[in-house]
């Protein structure tokens, strides 16, 4: 009998490292933040890519093959981004995920763009979950990226829409971080409200530097001074938090639109003070109605990672559209998978969203949600969370904007 | 009016709190001659400890105890690390304080996490103060004006009315002679260093949740530390807490002032839309400590009140 069980253990060791061979490993490289005042917003990412790869292997994979994970630190810098981007291609990583800043999402574009280039046959694919400077799906677009997030420049049309439908805001404050996309949605805010909304003044237009205010008081000051009705930011991480724990304390009971409202963190910093003032725009919010496979998988995900919440749908339609569009080209290529995500239509438990084939920008529904109690999720275990109601949902469609890209395919 | 007032009460806190953390680095530096590169790590420890404090215990309990750890602590490095390095001069010491900075900032990393923690401000002091032209004032802000006046007016009354602070005034400047009439200046020396370093901490305590509490504070305080001590003039206390209360208030009211380059300087053609002129005030805030401190160096190299050479 001992003698049939070790021959057995001997088969199965001897078979599985073979079997194994059998498949690749789809690694897909995940360049973030993971320290300083930003660490907490790519930790968080990098929790959804994780957990969305994890679903995806427990299904068969990618076409059979496991999908690994692997966190870069790149402190928000464009410069480590690209010695973290060599690093990974030196492991044989030909996916990249990366989204938090546009300055870094430029620097990668422009280093697999030449990447590409000089090394046909092992090319690398960039899938940009959250860097929304419009610039990459228009002038300076590439084959080799692909964005699953909305721009700044449709979701500032959602918020300026719903803006135009409010005749008591005349005055608007905008604050941003002084880099690409900072500047990007100042533009697309004055430029968007002085066609939708031409009596409405812009009473500031203020840059402040990326990451490193520690106290907004100064400058929601300034705010109150300038007695704005309302305010729009496109702030995330610390600037985000930071900017609406000074508003809170100072008092400043104005609306809020924020694209990153509900970034982590931010909740517990605002409190009941923001309650049904601060907005968000965004593809998702987890009180929205959906099938019961996807509450479960919120369930799941937040059991797993109890001090964060469910944030990021786009990740999961990121890793899901890629298994998708493995699948259709038959292969894990980055090359035969760039085309086959062109164009791709995939079916979201928020409804069906659209890969542009010309462009590379995904058409997803919008939602203005806004900070309000006693709802059925909170996040962060705070008690707050985020909803929305009629009227708040921007469809797919009616987000699609003109693009000036010209695309050089392979 | 209401900006002016604000931006006052703002600027005078954010310089109590660099004093808080300069006194102590001026006062290491006159001592000793030591520049410590590892002072604003001190200020991290402070807040991490409090953070810590928090956790298990209460903040005023915090308020006591971290400050007298990281006293503690200051004084064992002084002890069995810098005056060890002492003998080998100064380029030794300054070394060491440097490698100190870096080795602190890791331990923080491993044991706190990379992440900014939850340090947050005590419940009691979370309420609005008072309302002035439509804009509430926290109290806990003014908490930081009263624990910072406490400090200085203990520190002055240490310093100028008491018998230490006559023997720590007198090695200062004749460290011989204090040791001829039979005072323990090594013992002086480490006192003061832990002294240093508790006050740092002291302003980590109670601005570790009024900023924010997270590894790259240190780094972020550093230079800015620095240059209140260069600009005040090394080994002034009195220049510090100018030097402290002028960088204060010049960021403050630098982020209030909206104009642009192209406002201020329209009459010699710079346009409000050009690369130069689209620059606003608000926008170099965080560059004027530096450019102070290059212009100090320039016209008063001894700093604003010093008495040596940089």
């Amino acid at each position: 009998m001992k003698r049939i069980i070790s021959a057995a253990l001997a088969a199965m060791v001897l078979t599985v490292p073979a079997g194994m061979a059998m498949a690749d490993t789809v690694k897909i490289a995940f360049i973030d933040p993971l320290s300083g005042p930003f660490g907490a917003t790519g930790d968080a990412g990098l929790r959804h890519w994780q957990h969305a790869a994890d679903l995806v292997n427990a299904d068969d994979g990618i076409n059979g093959n496991q999908v690994e994970i692997i966190g870069f630190d790149n402190k928000i810098n464009p410069k480590e981004s690209l010695i973290q981007l060599q690093k990974a291609i030196d492991q044989g990583v030909r996916y990249i995920a990366q989204g938090n800043g546009s300055s870094v999402a430029s620097a990668l574009i422009d280093a697999i763009n030449k990447h590409n280039k000089r090394n046909p046959g092992e090319e690398v694919l960039f899938l940009n979950y959250a860097a929304v400077d419009p610039v990459f799906t228009n002038d300076r677009c590439s084959f080799w990226h692909f964005r699953f997030d909305s721009d700044a420049d449709m979701k500032m049309d959602a918020m300026t829409d719903w803006i135009a439908t409010k005749p008591e805001i005349r005055k608007v404050y905008v604050i941003g971080q002084d880099y690409s996309f900072g500047k990007a949605v100042a533009a697309a805010a004055v430029g968007m409200l002085a066609e939708k909304r031409p009596d409405i003044e812009i009473v500031g237009n203020e840059l402040h530097p990326l990451g490193k205010v520690k106290d907004f008081t100064p400058y929601i000051q300034k705010m109150i001074s300038s007695e704005a009705d309302a305010v729009i930011t496109g702030n995330w991480g610390a600037d985000m938090v930071l900017l609406v724990k000074a508003a809170t304390s100072s008092g400043h009971n104005v609306p809020y639109m924020t694209y990153y409202g509900g970034g982590l963190g931010a909740a517990a910093a605002m409190g009941e003070g923001a309650v049904g003032r601060v907005m968000e725009v965004s593809e998702v919010n987890t009180n929205l109605d959906t099938p019961d496979a996807q509450d479960a998988l919120i369930d799941g995900f937040e059991e797993k990672y109890a001090d964060i919440s469910f944030y990021y749908q786009r990740v999961f339609n990121a890793m899901n559209m890629l298994d998708a569009a493995a699948t259709k080209a038959d292969s894990i290529d980055p090359t035969k998978v760039a085309f086959a995500l062109e164009g791709m239509e995939y079916e979201t438990p928020y409804g069906k969203v659209t890969m542009r084939a010309d462009n590379h920008q995904i058409l997803q529904s919008l939602y203005m949600s806004t900070f309000s109690t006693g709802m059925k999720r909170d996040v962060e275990h705070t008690g707050f969370g985020w909803v929305s109601g009629e009227g708040d949902k921007i469809e797919a469609a009616n987000t699609a904007m003109e693009t000036t890209c010209k695309m050089s395919r392979p | 009016m209401e900006t002016f007032l604000f931006s006052l009460l703002n600027g005078v806190i954010y310089g109590l709190l660099l004093f808080m953390l300069s006194s102590g680095l001026t006062l290491i530096f006159s001592m000793m001659g030591i520049l410590n590169f590892a002072h604003a790590s001190f200020y991290m420890l402070g807040a991490y400890f409090a953070y810590s404090f928090t956790q298990v215990t209460s903040f005023w309990l915090a308020l006591i105890f971290a400050p007298l750890l990281v006293g503690l602590f200051g004084a064992a490095v002084e002890r069995w690390g810098l005056r060890k390095v002492h003998a080998n001069g100064h380029v030794a010491e300054l070394l060491f304080t440097f490698g100190l900075a870096y080795l602190i900032d890791e331990v923080v990393k491993i044991i706190w996490g990379k992440n900014t923690v939850d340090y947050q401000i005590p419940a009691a002091l979370d309420f609005p103060l008072f309302e002035l032209f439509g804009a509430q004032y926290p109290a806990y802000r003014m908490f930081i004006l009263i624990v910072a006046v406490a400090m200085l007016a203990a520190l002055w009354f240490l310093l100028k009315r008491t018998r230490i602070g006559l023997i720590i005034q007198a090695s200062l400047t004749h460290p011989h002679m204090v040791g001829h009439l039979g005072h323990n200046v090594p013992r002086i020396f480490m006192a003061v260093f832990g002294a240093g370093c508790a006050l740092a901490a002291l302003a980590g305590v109670i601005g570790g949740n009024y900023l924010t509490t997270e590894p790259s504070m240190a780094a972020f305080m550093g230079p800015v530390v620095f240059v209140v001590v260069v600009v005040g003039g090394l080994g002034s206390l009195e220049g510090a807490f100018f030097a402290s209360l002028l960088i204060g208030l010049m960021q403050t009211f630098a982020i209030s002032i909206s104009a642009s380059f192209g406002d201020i300087f329209g009459w010699a053609g710079v346009s409000p839309t050009s690369e130069l002129g689209s620059i606003t005030i608000s926008s170099l805030a965080p560059m004027l400590p530096f450019l102070m401190l290059v212009l100090v160096l320039m016209v008063r190299p001894n700093g604003l009140m010093g008495t040596r050479e940089v």
